[in-house]
């Protein structure tokens, strides 16, 4: 057995041979679990590059007609908590457990504010009939392929409105893990895996804000 | 060149292994972390789809012993493939070999003592569970009708239960994904000193192929199905033409899943065979490069095949010629697969024992079905025979006469080092006889069938297709027997068996260089491989000498 300093760690599991490689495969293990969510969520971005292409003119009408306003607070919203989450990974790297908390924190507090502002979004949506498929009784936007427009539309920030759900509790549970420091300067991964999955939320985000707003 | 005789290296039998410590009783191994525990519970997982899925097929046969109503209604008839689908894919051939023998067997080939993630690897065996148990209610609750592959808009639309079933499925995909992801960690991060990436096992390089697929092409699968169960429920116009949606989008989804998964079912097949052609050989792999470089190239071009599922879906000429010439390269690598194991047998020292009888059925199935597969990716031929008996009998020809035969490979080859007891041999060879003779009485005729133009999924049909059909329910049953017979005289094994020695079958795969049954760790301390895993050339050791390397195979 080699690196018995390493075995010591208490955070070295069993079957690993140093903390080392254990680091090691939890980051590989992420970096793969993230490929598999962004495969998820290429599924309806290929449905939504289809339909756009059959129903050019109505996709581009419908796109005008919410809010682009609450789409562009969002994504400021949105990568301002990513820039927290990363100041939380540079305390923690700093062996402070403490200001990894309250940055994770903040970004909890910024995650909350984005789904704020989505719901006023969905609300409006739902008074004015913007709804998918059978639902669908919006007066403005009537050409073929309009109710198609909002069925992607609620698929695609729907499935995202649940990673920022769930990235919220991660940053929660890790957050509050370091405020009691269960983390050290030298064993900290998963505050970063946690802020590796909020990344992701935040940079679906970044795809969805034009192809849904802007174009 | 001589048999080998065991290893040195191998201990001997362990009595404190992985199935009586740390503890017994059922508890610990409900709560179990061990990859050989999880493992043996997939492994008896499967085999319970698999009869469910067998029982499914007989109905079938059954009713298509006459040309009219048989035993069912044609609406029993429509659920009864549907859910021999469901089953034989999801619950049996996707996580059978990868997660069952993969499980067990990766991390020991690799020197570890466990996967990286162990509680990831149990979480995968309860989502497995769960989506079965999903499914499961499905069936009882009346079971679907679409067929396993749910084109819209008919899925849609259907009254029966499809939504548990896809719900099922979606689960299913997520204990597929967390199993790929988890060899592919282990292989990248626990291999033992000495194990080189040239000198990874070729069963863990063709799981590792298997694992890419799983991670990149089942999430697209996932959420297909979720659109499917979300159409139907609600009626959101996804795929339903009415509202504007497409349903071809939806064939072309399916398939960039499906088309893969058949690459996920029949790799872990290749994986298999690769071990057990060299150990009944007794001679070192010929082209373990070309056999892994293979697996690699079958994953990668399996992406870009998905279209010649839509030859006759209004696709363009050109697409589909594209999509044809790309399916015949998976005819390419796994050609070089088949030359290399052939050339492997060549002047090796054969013991014809049960894993090699079912090598030699799945060589068969393999290089038949692959034919038919090259055929039926030429568009012109594709357009005759789509739909009909010669595609089903082709598929099941790549599917069950490859990836049960290689499943029936594994558990016989690998019976010892999992359960640390003997089956009997000569009812080995009499199981593998029978189920090899009845598949071919089953699904010969089907080709001819299907090329005379009987349409596949037909509840009636005329006839002048009655004798075949009569042949292939024949040979269901011959099927059905052995594969009865394999399950009793394995259960009367596991139980009164006698005991195995270290490793029966000489084999320097690095599997047994561990205890038989493994000791919960795997190693006593962490090994170190000096040698190949496929060497059975003692002098191999040496830097390797004209005389070492397997000259003049022509």
């Amino acid at each position: 057995m080699s690196a018995e300093a390493a075995r010591a760690h208490p955070r070295l599991a069993h079957h690993f041979e140093s903390l080392e490689k254990q680091v090691h495969a939890a980051r590989l293990g992420m970096w793969l679990f993230l490929a598999t969510e962004v495969l998820l969520f290429t599924a309806l971005f290929a449905a939504y590059a289809v339909y756009r292409y059959l129903f050019h003119e109505t996709f581009a009408e419908a796109s005008r007609h919410i809010e682009t306003w609450i789409g562009l607070v969002n994504t400021i919203v949105l990568v301002t908590s990513s820039l927290t989450v990363a100041l939380g990974l540079h305390r923690a790297t700093r062996g402070d457990g403490k200001g990894t908390a309250l940055f994770f924190g903040l970004s909890v507090l910024l995650a909350l504010t984005f789904l704020g502002f989505k719901a006023i979004e969905y609300t409006h949506h739902f008074q004015e009939g913007q709804l998918p498929g059978r639902f669908y009784t919006y007066g403005e936007v009537t050409g073929p392929g309009a109710s198609l427009f909002f069925t992607l539309y609620f698929l695609i920030t729907g499935l995202h409105g649940i990673h920022v759900v769930i990235g919220m509790t991660v940053l929660i549970v890790v957050g509050i893990r370091a405020g009691r420091g269960a983390f050290s300067a030298e064993y900290h991964v998963p505050v970063e895996l946690a802020g590796l999955y909020w990344h992701l939320v935040d940079l679906i985000w970044i795809f969805v804000f034009p192809l849904i707003y802007l174009i | 060149m001589s048999p080998s005789q065991p290893p040195s290296e191998a201990p001997a039998y362990s009595p404190r292994n992985y199935l009586n410590a740390p503890a017994t009783g059922l508890r610990s191994w409900l709560d179990t972390r061990d990859h050989k525990r999880i493992g043996v519970m997939f492994l008896v997982a499967t085999t319970v789809a698999l009869f469910l899925g067998g029982v499914f097929a007989l109905l079938i046969r059954i009713e298509l012993l006459t040309p009219g109503p048989t035993i069912m209604t044609a609406m029993t008839y429509n659920r009864m493939f549907t859910l021999h689908g469901v089953v034989m894919i999801f619950l049996f051939m996707i996580p059978a070999i990868p997660s069952g023998f993969g499980n067990f067997l990766l991390p020991i080939m690799l020197g570890a003592k466990d996967v990286a993630f162990p509680k990831l690897n149990l979480l995968s065996f309860y989502l497995y569970l769960l989506g079965a148990a999903i499914a499961l209610y499905g069936m009882i609750q009346g079971g679907a009708d679409t067929g396993w592959t749910f084109y819209t808009p008919y899925s849609t639309t259907t009254v029966t239960k499809v939504t548990p079933i896809l719900l099922g499925a979606f689960v299913l995909g997520f204990s597929s994904i967390l199993t790929g992801l988890n060899f592919i960690v282990t292989t990248h991060t626990m291999r033992a000193p000495g194990i080189t990436w040239t000198k990874v096992p070729l069963f863990v390089w063709s799981i590792y192929a298997t694992s890419v697929i799983q991670i990149l092409a089942t999430p697209v699968l996932g959420m297909t199905l979720l659109l499917v169960a979300i159409e139907h429920a609600f009626g959101w116009g996804i795929f339903d033409p009415a509202r504007g949606g497409d349903p071809v989008l939806f064939q072309h989804f399916f398939w960039f899943y499906s088309h893969p998964a058949v690459y996920i079912m029949v790799l872990p097949a290749m994986a298999v065979i690769s071990e057990v052609v060299c150990a009944f050989s007794h001679k070192n792999i010929f082209g373990y490069k070309a056999v892994m470089y293979s697996s690699l190239g079958i994953a990668f071009v399996g992406f870009f095949t998905w279209g010649h599922h839509l030859f006759t879906s209004g696709q363009s000429a050109w697409d589909a010629g594209i999509f044809g010439v790309l399916s015949m390269f998976v005819g390419i690598f796994t050609a070089i697969k088949v030359f290399n194991w052939v050339a492997t047998m060549y002047r090796g020292s054969i013991s014809f024992k049960t894993p090699f009888a079912y090598f030699v059925g799945f060589l068969f199935f393999l290089v038949f079905g692959g034919m038919t597969g090259v055929a039926l990716a030429t568009v012109s031929l594709d357009v005759h025979w789509q739909d009909t008996y010669f595609v089903v009998a082709h598929f099941h020809f790549i599917m069950v006469g490859g990836v049960m035969m290689a499943f029936l490979a594994a558990l016989h080859y690998w019976f010892p080092k999992i359960t640390g007891r003997m089956y009997p041999e000569g009812w080995g060879l009499v199981g593998a006889v029978l189920v090899i003779l009845g598949f071919n009485f089953t699904f010969i005729p089907q080709f001819l069938l299907g090329n005379e133009g009987m349409p596949r999924r037909y509840y009636a049909y005329p006839e002048r297709f009655w004798p075949l059909n009569v042949a292939s329910t024949a040979g269901a049953s011959v099927l059905a027997a052995g594969l009865v017979l394999v399950l009793v005289y394995t259960i009367i094994a596991i139980r009164w068996g006698p005991r195995s020695v270290a490793n029966p079958w000489g084999s320097r795969g690095y599997e047994w260089a561990s205890a038989t049954p493994p000791p919960p760790e795997n190693f006593e301390e962490t090994p170190t491989f000096a040698r190949g895993p496929h060497e059975y050339d003692d002098s191999a050791e040496a830097p390797p000498t004209p005389a070492a390397e397997p000259s003049h195979v022509r």
